[in-house]
């Protein structure tokens, strides 16, 4: 199975579990979980279902393209369900089985992780799925977003597509996978990889990104200030890149680095508390529509 | 015999570390709760697997036990008027107890009659009681709670099922929307849907179904397999205790397989790979049985049966590849720099916000490295060494290795420190820095590695205490409770002639003189003191002596720390000794006395008895005797000088009027008292002890 096969499987799958699937955000960011999508949406009371790929951007990851598991870039497929329903690890593993993973002939295990993002004051419970022995889904039940408590409860499943792929084409090389019949990653990747790479670890221009993120704060806190919730946020995806571009050329010191990550989470926050009150203001439309069903 | 009753929690996979305490909680509070219920019962069983908490109670009566007491009314000259009537106290009362006057019996108490009735509860069916059984779950308390879909409840994990058994009826309840059945699961690939007839199917039927309830059970399973797979293969696998809890709570059906990996990764340190296998992938390392040599292969344990193995070996051999990859990558790139560019990095580090970064804390352990040396005299070259040892003793924390597997900060260190060229005795001490990395943990076996890891202590609690962070209560976020006993068991163990409280000032004036802000010397001085204090004085508990000991030992400062125990073991057992009665009787009635007078010179004329110039004369030979034994940290030796003080005590007690009319007569003695206590001081404060002797 190649690939995009893989991406039309899960796709069709979580389509036919009731979930919109949506195109990936296009701003810059370092996981799905920061999309508008999962992020603003598993706020609030209205129930929300959705899917979708995000490619997901790690400057720190970047390795010029030698290393055969680590990326600047890799892909995320994302399905957030709120609330979340009580038989969704079977559907989770349901959709395993779609993949051709056949869960007797493998060893398939829930392991405890709890993940956290700080920088936008976000916690969840839950485990990283094993496959044997290989990590290929973060799988949370979302506690806390935006530092508010979820109420109710967002699953999120997170699939790392390239681990994935790697177990299923049983590839040791990331570039080596098929991503159609015709092309393989390093077709589409390898040059993006290498160049980003050079940019972020020797070329970027740190004094543009040191401008560049104090601007984006302000301009997250202006629209903030105006009530535009989504404007601000997208600033605030903006903020965050240039934050892990600045990181990863080591450019930040582990002091200056809790203070960048406040300044974030600060944002996060405030917009977290305004896109609730906001979305309390219209009634919790999808609420209310689907009372009405 | 009664009937069984079987409680089964069924959840999503809880994290293994909470699986063992969460099913002793669900054990002692069972039987809690049926004492509390007075439901008798012949015996309570515990089970637990990723997936489950169940509890079967065996032989349950089927009443609740019956209480039979007597109600205690009014005295009987209340309870009847002078007609012999019952009075309106007595009616009252009885009613009260719903009963009537015709209930009444009376018995005599002290010599007053009262009247009494009878009075008994009826227990209630177990079957009417069990369905509260329902406040035991919902009371178990775990590390680490959440909450799923929109249930208020916060719990372990999500609640899938319940099974409520009581013989072969349901005992009807509902945990968060989860109603209580005889429905089970097997195991979530292997196993099918279950229905339990009566509570004792459970573990046969489980079983069948591809599921060990009984956790010992599916450790032997795992030591039997890893066994199996010795005496095949050869080879000797080390069983980590916490690793095999771990690894038992990780699945339900538990399968043992060897895997192998690349032999080139072997170059990477052994140290390394250990970690990589058993904190990352929780396999257990396999070694040559012969010299223990770490051995390309490892043992995991799969959660299911045999079938297709070999493609979860594969897999398993994958991932183990891929991580085994980035350490080798790290181990080789690390090496393609030196030392000094790593220290460098470290000025960007921090340590705590407070105290500064990395390089300032190691600036401050060398000074006080060179400190210790000049202390306890160590020759020119041991100085040169220990000095570098400081100065290169946090390097690795900025190496790829460390950076990815922090536990092996001082380990790299040491490894990386012998292939950039350090003398050996340099390279050892930084491995020996973090020592010891827990209570009982292992010391330092080194000169320079004892130095180096008491002096970086020194700074993380002298710098803390200074910067407002000492520990309250449980809280101990920087561990200075641990690394102080460190310290001290260090000293134990170097029997080095520094007094525990010069060692903390030595530190201690190295932040009050800087520039970073902290507690007012005045303040400072007393916490620090108090905490080491307290640390020492732990550590004498733990050596099982008797707090009165500890305080006559290290009120006045606890000094040499070998020294104070050495004291400490021999006054505990001097306190219950016989023989030792008179001299700790004599050294009392100097001590009671002593405070009224002032030390200083005893006018040899005034002198007037015989006894006195006794006593003045032993103790001006002896006080010399006294102080080469305490200095030379002696303290047979010194309890040896007091106890031939003693006969002279007594005899100048029994024969002299200390508080003599003539004021300057009463000064002398009193003097001569003072300088005695004085002196018996500078050992131990024998008033604080509760002597122990028979009489």
């Amino acid at each position: 199975m190649n690939v995009q096969e893989m991406i039309l499987t899960l796709q069709t799958y979580w389509s036919k579990q009731n979930c919109m699937l949506v195109q990936a955000y296009d701003v810059e960011k370092g996981a799905g979980t920061m999309s508008p999508m999962t992020l603003l949406r598993s706020l609030g009371p209205e129930p929300w279902r959705v899917a979708y790929v995000e490619p997901s951007r790690r400057p720190a990851d970047g390795r010029y393209g030698e290393n055969p598991n680590r990326l600047y870039q890799h892909h995320q497929f994302q399905v957030i369900i709120k609330p979340s329903p009580d038989n969704i690890q079977d559907l989770y593993l349901g959709s395993l089985k779609k993949l051709g993973i056949d869960p007797l002939a493998h060893d398939i295990r829930f392991v405890e992780d709890n993940w956290e993002n700080p920088t936008l004051g976000a916690a969840g419970l839950g485990w990283e799925v094993w496959l044997d022995g290989m990590e290929i889904t973060q799988f949370t039940y979302f506690q806390q977003i935006g530092g508010l408590e979820a109420n109710p409860v967002t699953v999120e499943l997170t699939y790392g597509i390239e681990r994935l792929a790697s177990y299923i084409q049983d590839k040791e090389n990331v570039f080596d996978l098929q991503w159609s019949d015709d092309f393989t990653l390093r077709d589409i990747f390898y040059q993006p990889e290498y160049e980003h790479s050079k940019y972020t670890f020797e070329e970027s221009d740190e004094t543009m990104l040191f401008e560049l993120f104090g601007m984006y704060e302000k301009e997250a806190k202006r629209t903030m200030h105006k009530g535009l919730i989504f404007p601000a946020y997208d600033y605030v995806l903006k903020c965050s890149h240039t934050f892990n571009l600045l990181d990863a050329k080591g450019l930040i010191s582990v002091t200056e680095r809790t203070g960048y990550i406040s300044r974030i989470r600060n944002l996060a926050r405030t917009i977290a508390k305004q896109y609730v009150a906001e979305r309390e203001k219209l009634g919790f439309p999808i609420l209310q529509k689907k009372e009405e069903a | 015999m009664g009937q069984h009753v079987l409680f089964e929690i069924g959840l999503e996979e809880m994290p293994a570390r909470f699986i063992d305490q969460a099913e002793s909680q669900l054990l002692d509070k069972t039987k809690k709760w049926l004492d509390e219920q007075r439901i008798s019962y012949s015996g309570v069983t515990s089970f637990s697997t990723p997936r489950r908490l169940a509890v079967r109670i065996e032989n349950i009566a089927d009443r609740q036990e019956d209480i039979n007491e007597e109600a205690k009314g009014p005295a009987m000259k209340i309870a009847k008027d002078d007609a012999g009537n019952w009075t309106k106290a007595a009616i009252g009362f009885t009613r009260g107890q719903g009963k009537t006057v015709d209930d009444i019996y009376t018995k005599e108490i002290k010599g007053v009659s009262y009247i009494f009735v009878k009075k008994q509860i009826i227990g209630k069916e177990t079957m009417e009681l069990l369905p509260s059984f329902k406040d035991v779950i919902l009371s178990l308390q775990f590390g680490k709670n959440m909450r799923w879909g929109e249930e208020k409840l916060r719990f372990i994990r999500p609640i899938r099922w319940l099974v409520a058994l009581y013989g072969e009826r349901t005992i009807p309840f509902e945990i968060a929307h989860v109603k209580t059945g005889n429905t089970t699961y097997g195991h979530r690939f292997l196993g099918e849907k279950i229905t339990l007839v009566q509570p004792q199917d459970y573990e046969k039927m489980l079983n069948e179904q591809y599921v060990i309830v009984e956790p010992k059970k599916r450790e032997q399973l795992i030591i039997d397999g890893i066994h199996a797979l010795e005496n095949n293969q050869g080879f000797h696998v080390s069983i980590d205790d916490s690793l095999l809890r771990e690894v038992r709570n990780l699945v339900e059906y538990p399968t043992v397989f060897v895997g192998s990996f690349e032999k080139e990764f072997l170059e990477v340190p052994s140290e390394v790979l250990i970690t990589s296998m058993k904190e990352h992938q929780r396999y257990f390392p396999v070694f040559d049985d012969r010299d223990r040599k770490l051995l390309p292969h490892f043992i995991g344990v799969r959660n299911g049966d045999s079938n297709h193995l070999e493609t979860v070996i594969r897999g398993n051999e994958k991932v183990l590849r891929a991580r085994l990859s980035d350490a080798k990558f790290f181990f080789d790139t690390d090496q393609k720099q030196d030392i000094a560019f790593y220290q460098r990095k470290l000025a960007n580090v921090v340590f705590q916000e407070k105290l500064g970064t990395i390089q300032d804390k190691v600036d401050r352990v060398v000074k006080i490295t060179e400190l210790i040396c000049e202390k306890i005299a160590c020759d020119e070259k041991t100085t040169k060494q220990a000095i570098r040892a400081a100065e290169i003793c946090k390097f690795d924390l900025v190496t790829n290795m460390v950076n990815e597997f922090t536990d092996l900060q001082g380990i790299m260190g040491e490894k990386y420190a012998r292939i950039f060229g350090e003398e050996e005795a340099v390279c050892k001490a930084v491995g020996e820095q973090y020592l010891p990395d827990h209570a009982e943990g292992e010391l330092p076996q080194s000169l320079i590695g004892s130095i180096l890891s008491v002096a970086d202590k020194l700074d993380t609690i002298a710098g803390s205490i200074y910067a407002g962070l000492r520990p309250t209560g449980s809280q101990d976020p920087y561990g200075l409770r641990r690394q102080a006993l460190g310290i001290l068991r260090i000293l134990e163990n170097t029997k080095w002639h520094v007094a525990v409280e010069d060692l903390f000032q030595m530190a201690g004036e190295l932040f009050a003189s800087s520039a970073i802000e902290g507690l007012d010397a005045a303040d400072f001085e007393k916490e620090l003191h108090d905490f080491i204090q307290k640390r020492a004085n732990y550590l004498l508990k733990e050596a099982g002596i008797s707090s009165d000991v500890i305080q006559a030992v290290t009120g006045n400062g606890i000094g040499e720390f070998p020294y104070a125990m050495q004291k400490a073991v021999i006054l505990s057992e001097k306190r219950n000794d016989e023989a030792f009665k008179l001299t700790q009787e004599a050294l009392s009635r100097v001590l009671n006395l002593a405070e009224k007078g002032q030390v200083g010179t005893v006018d040899e004329g005034r002198l007037e008895t015989e006894s006195e110039k006794i006593l003045y004369d032993t103790f001006q030979q002896l006080k010399k005797e006294f102080v080469e034994a305490n200095d030379s940290n002696d303290a047979m030796a010194v309890l040896r000088v007091l106890e031939q003080l003693a006969l002279p005590i007594h005899s100048f007690f029994d024969n002299n009027m200390v508080m003599a009319k003539d004021e300057k007569l009463k000064q002398n003695r009193l003097t001569l008292l003072a300088n005695m206590s004085q002196m018996i001081h500078s050992f131990a404060d024998f008033s604080a002890i509760a002597w122990k002797q028979q009489n």
